[in-house]
């Protein structure tokens, strides 16, 4: 136990758990939001989160080159917003592709949910092998000498040949805030923002509140509800690639399982906030990742993830409803 | 209106419905024929099923094991319905509580250290199922899943349990015979097979000594494994058969009715779990022995993907499903080497594909099969009324 690490170093854990907090929310608000409306657990939004992470690292290597460079957040601004699109679009498709591929055949027969989590397990299965078994797909072609940048090694983590270096702005405490851990948070509110506005102010968003409410009902009303969940899944695509983006500028590495361990934690977030509920997503992942912080910080770095599973078990144990209680349809317009 | 699609039906379908005239005596005559030949199986080595550049006699240890996982995965996914995504956390205590009784802390002979690595497992599974198993089913399957990845991560940072590196020297169970170093020893020696000519010839070059258990032979092993696969069988048979059963299944096919009809179904839910758990937890020792160390690397959580893979592609809820689906998983990848970097990618497309056009599995259970067919009954009697009128 190392109590007096964890006080001295709060304002550094504390921030650089927001930072990673906000990541584990917007991959959270897949979860949520299709366990919202389909009551679904969509095992295979890791994988979606981890497609949007490769996405972002192949701009870099087609437009940088894999000459490995150090640069600051200024000067690779256009590099960044191009690659955020990459993986936002990438991941949309991914998950657009799952629902399509997965879920619909399922949904249109009716099928028992552990069925569904069976199905969603295999596309999660599928998906991250398919990445890691890309350059014998390549081979297939003829194309690894190509594509070898991008294929070769394909189980071995790759990494954004572009590091970004944080430039420290200003202090609190004795933890310089860096712009990166500023963008992190800053992006991630305002897309969080930029979805709370979406749900409860446009007509796509009633709809989605009408379909988790009373799928039925909404039917009946005239609510195309096949539209609805492709929405829904490409706005948790969306925002997964959003993730992946951050991710990618804070972490810098990823690998084909990459997606497993964030999305069992964005899954925590989901059901620690009150799954089925956006706000309940954000305060979610912000909370593990500072509990998941300063767990690693009391009880060693290797106990991190322990500290993120228990938490999870014990949600579960004893609010199983999380902090603000679970309803996508309740949200109030 | 229902677009229910039918599920595929595959040949062998009505096998089962072949033996229904026939005497008991035929019936058990033709299953200790086939038992027989499952136990010679790597003696025989018959072409086509062997394994190049694998020793074969490997293979089918892990087919067997993988076999009795997938036997206790299906009491708890199969019989009572609860998705259990962290099983290996199960095979993971037998294995390391054998490795610490006769290695690592103490030096327990291999047979007394197997009954106290069943009984840890079980105390492990009562431990992590009594809290939660209240919670829903869907929920269920991540906190399992998060159980196992704990116990793996305990077992990578725990000095005492040999953290990263693991535990060395597990021994042997004991031979019966002598048991020299080198490939003499046992009672006697069985030669294999060898197809290159027609007819077969003896091969004494390679041969199993009778019950010598070593390192580079493991066709005993294979044997051990297969005899604990068939006492769980009976057991299996005669738990599904009862009162407990029964039980499992009321509490799968509707909890709250089951509960209405006075079924203790939280109790009962447990119950399958512990002994899940502690099927588990005898693979995981029986590999630990055969394997002499383990290390947390072997306990993956893609594992119990797999096992979970061989209960539903067999067809959860039937035993002998759960064997198919088991020695597939473990067969496959061996038999076909170059495809061993493509098992995984291939059992998530089985499971979507299979969720989706027959959701039983390979070998649905019987009950599964009487709806099947009253379910076409009833179809081909519509299609006539539409006729008529």
């Amino acid at each position: 136990m190392h109590f007096d690490f964890l006080f001295q170093h709060i304002f550094e854990l504390t921030i650089t758990g927001l930072a990673l907090g906000a990541i584990y929310a917007l991959v959270a608000l897949g979860y949520t939001m299709v366990y919202g409306i389909l009551q679904l657990i969509n095992f295979a939004h890791s994988e979606v989160f981890m497609f949007g992470t490769f996405a972002f690292a192949w701009v870099f290597v087609f437009i940088h080159g894999t000459t490995s460079a150090s640069q600051g957040l200024g000067s690779t601004i256009g590099l960044l917003i191009l690659a955020l699109v990459a993986a936002m679009l990438t991941s949309a498709a991914v998950a657009l592709l799952i629902e399509r591929v997965a879920y619909r055949p399922l949904l249109k027969k009716d099928a028992p949910k552990l069925i569904a989590l069976i199905s969603a397990i295999g596309a999660s299965f599928t998906l991250s092998e398919l990445m890691g078994v890309r350059d014998k797909v390549a081979a297939w072609f003829g194309l690894e000498d190509n594509l070898s940048n991008y294929v070769s090694n394909a189980r071995d983590i790759y990494a954004n040949p572009v590091t970004i270096n944080p430039k420290g702005l200003f202090t609190i405490g004795d933890y310089t805030v860096t712009d990166v851990d500023l963008v992190v948070i800053g992006a991630a509110l305002a897309m969080m923002l930029a979805l709370d506005i979406f749900v409860r102010r446009t007509r796509f968003g009633r709809g989605i509140r009408a379909v988790a409410q009373d799928p039925e009902s909404a039917l009946l009303m005239g609510v195309n509800s096949t539209r609805i969940i492709q929405i829904t899944f490409l706005i948790g695509g969306l925002m997964a690639g959003a993730a992946a983006a951050l991710y990618m500028l804070k972490i810098g590495t990823t690998r084909q399982n990459a997606g497993f361990i964030l999305g069992v934690k964005a899954f925590t977030a989901a059901v620690l906030g009150g799954i089925g509920n956006l706000r309940g997503a954000l305060l979610g992942g912000l909370l593990l990742g500072v509990v998941e912080n300063w767990g690693s910080a009391v009880f060693g770095t290797q106990w991190k993830d322990v500290v993120a599973f228990v938490l999870l078990v014990l949600i579960l144990l004893v609010r199983p409803s999380g902090l603000l209680g679970e309803a996508l349809g309740k949200a109030r317009a | 209106m229902n677009g229910a699609r039918p599920s595929i039906k595959l040949p062998w379908d009505r096998v089962g419905g072949l033996f229904i005239g026939w005497p008991k005596w035929a019936r058990w005559l033709v299953g200790a024929l086939v038992v027989i030949l499952i136990y010679f199986l790597p003696i025989i080595r018959p072409p086509l099923i062997t394994t190049p550049g694998t020793d074969f006699g490997g293979v089918m240890f892990s087919c067997a094991i993988f076999a009795l996982v997938a036997v206790g995965l299906n009491i708890v996914i199969g019989y009572a319905g609860l998705l259990d995504l962290g099983y290996v956390g199960f095979y993971a205590a037998g294995a390391y509580t054998t490795g610490v009784l006769t290695s690592e802390h103490w030096h327990w002979p291999f047979f007394f250290a197997l009954p106290v690595a069943i009984a840890v497992t079980m105390v492990t599974g009562v431990i992590l199922g009594a809290p939660t198993l209240r919670v829903r089913g869907d929920y269920l399957a991540i906190v399992t899943m998060g159980f196992g990845e704990i116990i793996r991560l305990v077992v990578t940072n725990v000095g005492w349990l040999g953290a990263a590196s693991g535990i060395k020297d597990i021994p042997q169970p004991p031979s019966i015979g002598p048991n020299p170093i080198g490939p003499t020893g046992g009672l006697f020696e069985i030669p294999h097979l060898d197809w290159s000519t027609f007819p077969p010839s003896l091969d004494y070059d390679h041969s199993t000594r009778f019950l010598k258990f070593g390192v580079l032979d493991a066709v005993p092993y294979y044997w051990l494994v297969l005899t604990a696969l068939i006492l769980v069988l009976i057991a299996d048979r005669l738990v599904k058969a009862s009162r407990v059963g029964r039980a499992w299944e009321a509490t799968r096919e509707d909890e709250d009715a089951a509960e209405l009809m006075g079924v203790s179904t939280f109790k009962y839910k447990l119950l399958a779990f512990a002994l899940g758990a502690a099927i588990g937890g005898l693979s995981g020792a029986l590999y630990a022995s055969r394997q002499g160390y383990i290390n947390p690397l072997t306990f993956q959580l893609v594992l119990s993907m797999l096992f979970v893979a061989a209960v539903i592609v067999g067809g959860a809820g039937n035993r002998w499903g759960a064997i198919a689906g088991g020695v597939l998983v473990a067969y496959l990848p061996e038999r076909f080497r170059s495809f061993s970097d493509w098992r995984y990618l291939v059992f998530g497309l089985a499971l979507m594909v299979l969720t989706i056009y027959r959701p039983q599995g390979l070998l649905p259970p019987r009950r599964t099969r009487r709806v099947m067919q009253a379910e076409e009954e009833i179809e081909e009697l519509e299609g006539v009324g539409a006729d008529v009128a």
